[in-house]
C-alpha cells in the first residue's frame, strides 16, 4: 500500500458521507459492505520525515461517521472478546455512526482509561479487528472495521472539545498504594485505585512521566501532549507523583510497605535491559540499544538538536537490528535525525515481523529499505573504533518453530558485508533487576520476570506487579490489562482490611 | 529536586558541593553514585560518585571536574539554588570487609569517590595505604582527608611540584614489591590511570578494583550505553558496577567508547562558552 494524500482521502470520504446521509437509518448489511475502508490520512512521507510530528493526522468527523457507518452490527461481536480490556465496540461505533461522539466515548471509558493511546499503539490488526465479521468477507484484515482509528478519533474528540471528564473519586479511606513505574501498567492501576478513594503514589525513575511512552515511543507516534494530558487527568483525581525516585535504590521496595505507610504496591518497571546479540564488534563506537538511541531522541530531546545537551550519534547509514515495533521506531527516528540511509535487517520476512503492518507501511514509504532473511553476523570497525561496515548472511526459512513461525536457517557461505556507520540493536529487552535485587524473596522466573497469580499478586503479599516486567517484552494495551487486573485486587485487598 | 546548601573551589577546574537530598543520604554506601541535570527539560544526564554523605544532615557530598558544557554549568551555580534533577544512589556498593592490607590508589578528581571507600574499608579493619596523584600541586584535592585515614600515605604529582615526582603506579608498584603483598588494591581515576594501576598489579596477582565512570543516560539498566566488556562478557556499568575486576576490564574499548560524543560534546560545550561570553560583553555595554 503506498501513501495516499490526506486531502484526497478527505474529499473521498466527503463524497460517501454526502451520499449515505440521507439513507444512513435505511442502511443494510449490503449497503455497508459496500463502503470502502477509510484509509488514515497521514502527512506527506517527505515532508515528515524532516518533522516529529504525528504521522497520522487522525479521521476528520465526516471520514468517522463514515467509517462506524461500515460496522454491521453482527451478533458474533469477537471484537470485544479479542479487546484485552472488553472495550464495547459495536456500541461505541454505533454512538459514532449516528454522530453520538459523547455516548461513543463514554463507552470506550467504561472499560479502557487511556483511549487516545490506545487509538494510536494498540495492534488492532492482531486484536479487535483480526476476526471482525467485515474483515471476514473479503477474507483481509485489512478490510476489517477500523476499530482503533475510530478510537482515537472519539477520543480526540472528547480532548477538543472541552475537556476529559475527570472521573469521580470516593471519599478518602486513609490507606495508600505505592506504584512503582509511569508507564501504561502503573498509570492504569493508579487511576482505578484512586477512584475507590485510596491515596495513590505514582514512583518515576526518570524526570518525566510516561514510561515508554515518554522514553521509547517517538511522538511521531504518540505526542508527549497526549501523555501529558492523561497524567494531569490522574494529578486532578488527586494522584501523587514522584520523579527521579528509584524504587529498589532511593528506597526499598519493603520500606515502602514497612516505614513509610503504604498498604499495598503495584511494581510496573517494564522491561528495560536491552538485549544484544553477542557478535563481534557490538562495542564499537556507533553502535546503540534501540532504548538508548530512543531515550536520547525522545525522553532526552536530543531531536532538537540546537537546545538539546544530549548528544546524538551523527548516522550517514543506519542498521536496525531487528523486526518489531521498537525496530520500526528506530529506523523512522534515524531518518529523520537526518540519515540518508536507513535498513532494517530482519532474518526472517515480512509475513513474520511483529512490527504492526500500519508501522512497517509508514516505514516504507519514507524510504526505510528492509534486508528480509539477513542477519548479522559481526560489525567491524575501523582504526578509532567507531563502526565502518557490517557483515551479513543472508537465510532461508525452514520448518514452523516453537513459535509456530517458520525457522530461518543460514545459507552457508552467504556472506557480505554493507557499509554503514551506525547499527542499532532492536531485539527485544530482559528483565530489569532492579526490583528483584533489592526485595527479599520476589520470586521470579528464568528470565527473571516477577511471577505473578491469576490476581496479579507476586509470592510477597501486598506486592502486585503487571505489564512488562511480568510479561516481557509485550503492548501498551497488556500492560493496562494486567493494571485493571491488579488495581481489582489492590481494592478488594484494602477493602477487606 | 535537590538545594545547592554549600559549595567551594577545590581547584581551578574542581567544585565541591553539598546537596540537600535526604532520601540519598540515607541510602547511600561507599561506591555508588547519582545522576543529575541542570535542567529538567533539555539537560543530560551526567552520573557523578558520592564523595561523601551525612545521614543526619540529609546531605551529599559531590566533587566534580569542569569538562563539559554540564558540569561547567552546575559550577556556575550558587548555594541556595536548585539542582533540578538529582537521582540517587546508583550502582552497586563497594564490598567492604577486613581484606587485611589494602592499598587505595586516587588520580585526579578520582579521589573524591575513593575518600568514602577508603574509610569504609579503614573502619571494617584493614591496613590501607593510600596513594594520590595529580598532574600538579593545584590539582591536589582531599590531601588532609585521605591522609587522616590512612596507615600510609604517599602523594605524588607528575611534573614534581609536590609530593614525590612520580606517576600513582610507581609508589604501587613498589607496596606490591614488599614482602608483605596486599591483598587487595583500588584505583579510581583517569580511564588511563586505571588501565595502568591494572597493569602494575597484574604481574603481582594482587586482586585489582577499578571504579567505571562510563557514558550513561539512564542509570538504571535501561540504555546499555555504559557497557563494558569485562572478562569477554558485556557488563553495564551502572547495574553491574560501578566497580569491577581490573585485570578483566577491556579497558581500551572503554576508553574508545568514552569518546563516542567527543566532537559533538565539544561543540555544545564551545556554544556555551561563546554565548556566556556574548552575555557578558553585551551586559558590559549596558
Amino acid at each position: 500500500m503506498s501513501h495516499l494524500n490526506a486531502n484526497v482521502l478527505l474529499e473521498e470520504a466527503e463524497n460517501l458521507y454526502n451520499d449515505i446521509l440521507p439513507r444512513i437509518n435505511e442502511l443494510k448489511v449490503k449497503d455497508r459492505i459496500k463502503i470502502p475502508v477509510m484509509e488514515m490520512p497521514t502527512q506527506e512521507p517527505e515532508i515528515r520525515i524532516q518533522n516529529l510530528d504525528e504521522v497520522a493526522i487522525g479521521y476528520t468527523e465526516k471520514q468517522a461517521i463514515v467509517e462506524a457507518n461500515r460496522c454491521i452490527q453482527c451478533p458474533t461481536q469477537e471484537c470485544v472478546s479479542d479487546c484485552p480490556v472488553g472495550i464495547n465496540v459495536p456500541v461505541f461505533i454505533n454512538h459514532i455512526a449516528h454522530s453520538n461522539f459523547q455516548l461513543a466515548i463514554d463507552t470506550i471509558k467504561e472499560t479502557s482509561l487511556l483511549p487516545s493511546i490506545c487509538g494510536r499503539v494498540c495492534p488492532q490488526e492482531t486484536q479487535c479487528q483480526l476476526h471482525c465479521s467485515v474483515g471476514k468477507v473479503f477474507k483481509s484484515v485489512e478490510k476489517s472495521v477500523s476499530i482503533g482509528r475510530l478510537e482515537r478519533f472519539v477520543a480526540d474528540w472528547e480532548r477538543k472539545s472541552g475537556g476529559v471528564k475527570i472521573p469521580t473519586v470516593k471519599p478518602a479511606t486513609g490507606k495508600k498504594v505505592a506504584v512503582v513505574g509511569s508507564g501504561p501498567s502503573g498509570l492504569v492501576v493508579a487511576a482505578d485505585v484512586r477512584r475507590e478513594g485510596h491515596e495513590v503514589t505514582i514512583f518515576e525513575a526518570f524526570h518525566k512521566l510516561g514510561g515508554v511512552m515518554r522514553y521509547g515511543i517517538p511522538e511521531f507516534r504518540l505526542p508527549n501532549d497526549i501523555v501529558d494530558e492523561e497524567i494531569e487527568t490522574l494529578k486532578k483525581m488527586g494522584v501523587e507523583f514522584k520523579t527521579n525516585f528509584v524504587v529498589g535504590k532511593t528506597r526499598s521496595l519493603m520500606d515502602l510497605l514497612e516505614k513509610d505507610g503504604y498498604d499495598a504496591a503495584f511494581v510496573g518497571t517494564g522491561a528495560g535491559l536491552p538485549i544484544f546479540m553477542g557478535i563481534e564488534g557490538e562495542n564499537l563506537i556507533g553502535v546503540f540499544s534501540a532504548n538508548e538511541y530512543l531515550t536520547r531522541a525522545n525522553l532526552m530531546r536530543a531531536f532538537e538538536k540546537m537546545k538539546a545537551d544530549t548528544p546524538m550519534y551523527r548516522s550517514k547509514v543506519v542498521a536496525v537490528l531487528g523486526g518489531g515495533n521498537v525496530a520500526m521506531d528506530a529506523s523512522r527516528m534515524a531518518k529523520r535525525l537526518g540519515a540518508e540511509k536507513v535498513y532494517v535487517v530482519y532474518r526472517r520476512t515480512e509475513k513474520e515481523m511483529p512490527a504492526r503492518v500500519e508501522e512497517v507501511a509508514h516505514a516504507k514509504e519514507e524510504g526505510i529499505e528492509f534486508l528480509f532473511l539477513n542477519n548479522a553476523k559481526r560489525i567491524l570497525g575501523d582504526e578509532t573504533g567507531h563502526v565502518q561496515s557490517m557483515e551479513l548472511l543472508r537465510y532461508e526459512l525452514g520448518e514452523p518453530d516453537a513459535s509456530g513461525r517458520r525457522k530461518p536457517i543460514v545459507i552457508e557461505g552467504s556472506e557480505y558485508i554493507l557499509e554503514v556507520d551506525t547499527v542499532i540493536v532492536a531485539i527485544g529487552n530482559g528483565s530489569n533487576p532492579l526490583i528483584s535485587q533489592t526485595t527479599k524473596g520476589i520470586a521470579v522466573n528464568k528470565w527473571g520476570n516477577l511471577i505473578v497469580d491469576e490476581n496479579q499478586k507476586t509470592s510477597i503479599d501486598r506486592i502486585y506487579a503487571g505489564g512488562d516486567i511480568v510479561l516481557g517484552a509485550a503492548t501498551v494495551i497488556l500492560a493496562m490489562g494486567e493494571g485493571r487486573k491488579a488495581a481489582k485486587s489492590i481494592n478488594q485487598l484494602l477493602a477487606n482490611s | 529536586m535537590a538545594k545547592i546548601l554549600h559549595k567551594e573551589q577545590l581547584s581551578e577546574n574542581v567544585v565541591l558541593m553539598k546537596l540537600d537530598a535526604p532520601l540519598i543520604a540515607e541510602e547511600r554506601k561507599a561506591g555508588q553514585f547519582i545522576i543529575l541535570q541542570v535542567d529538567d527539560d533539555y539537560g543530560e544526564r551526567i552520573p557523578l560518585t558520592i564523595a561523601d554523605g551525612n545521614k543526619e544532615e540529609g546531605t551529599i557530598t559531590i566533587i566534580f571536574q569542569i569538562v563539559g558544557k554540564t558540569t561547567d554549568e552546575l559550577s556556575r551555580m550558587n548555594v541556595g539554588e536548585d539542582v533540578p534533577v538529582l537521582v540517587g544512589p546508583l550502582g552497586k556498593p563497594t564490598h567492604i570487609e577486613n581484606f587485611g592490607r589494602v592499598v587505595c590508589v586516587g588520580g585526579g578528581i578520582g579521589v573524591a569517590p575513593l575518600h568514602p571507600i577508603a574509610q569504609a574499608l579503614k573502619q571494617a579493619g584493614n591496613e590501607v595505604i593510600t596513594i594520590i596523584g595529580a598532574r600538579n600541586k593545584e590539582l591536589v584535592i582531599l590531601e588532609e582527608e585521605m591522609k587522616s585515614i590512612a596507615d600510609e600515605f604517599i602523594v605524588c604529582t607528575d611534573d614534581g611540584s609536590y609530593g614525590r615526582k612520580a606517576l600513582v603506579t610507581q609508589p604501587l608498584k613498589e607496596v606490591c614489591e614488599r614482602e608483605k603483598k596486599p591483598d587487595m588494591v583500588i584505583a579510581i581515576g583517569p580511564p588511563i590511570m586505571m588501565k595502568f594501576c591494572a597493569e602494575t598489579t597484574r604481574p603481582y596477582k594482587v586482586f585489582t578494583q577499578v571504579s567505571l565512570n562510563t557514558i550513561m543516560v539512564d542509570g538504571t539498566g535501561m540504555c546499555g550505553g555504559c557497557r563494558v566488556n569485562v572478562g569477554n562478557e558485556i557488563k553495564f556499568v551502572c547495574v553491574d558496577g560501578p566497580e569491577f575486576d581490573a585485570h578483566l576490564v577491556d579497558f581500551d574499548n572503554m576508553i574508545a567508547r568514552l569518546n563516542s560524543f567527543k566532537e559533538i560534546e565539544h561543540e555544545k560545550h564551545h556554544c556555551y562558552i561563546d554565548k556566556l561570553a556574548e552575555e557578558k560583553i553585551a551586559g558590559g555595554i549596558k
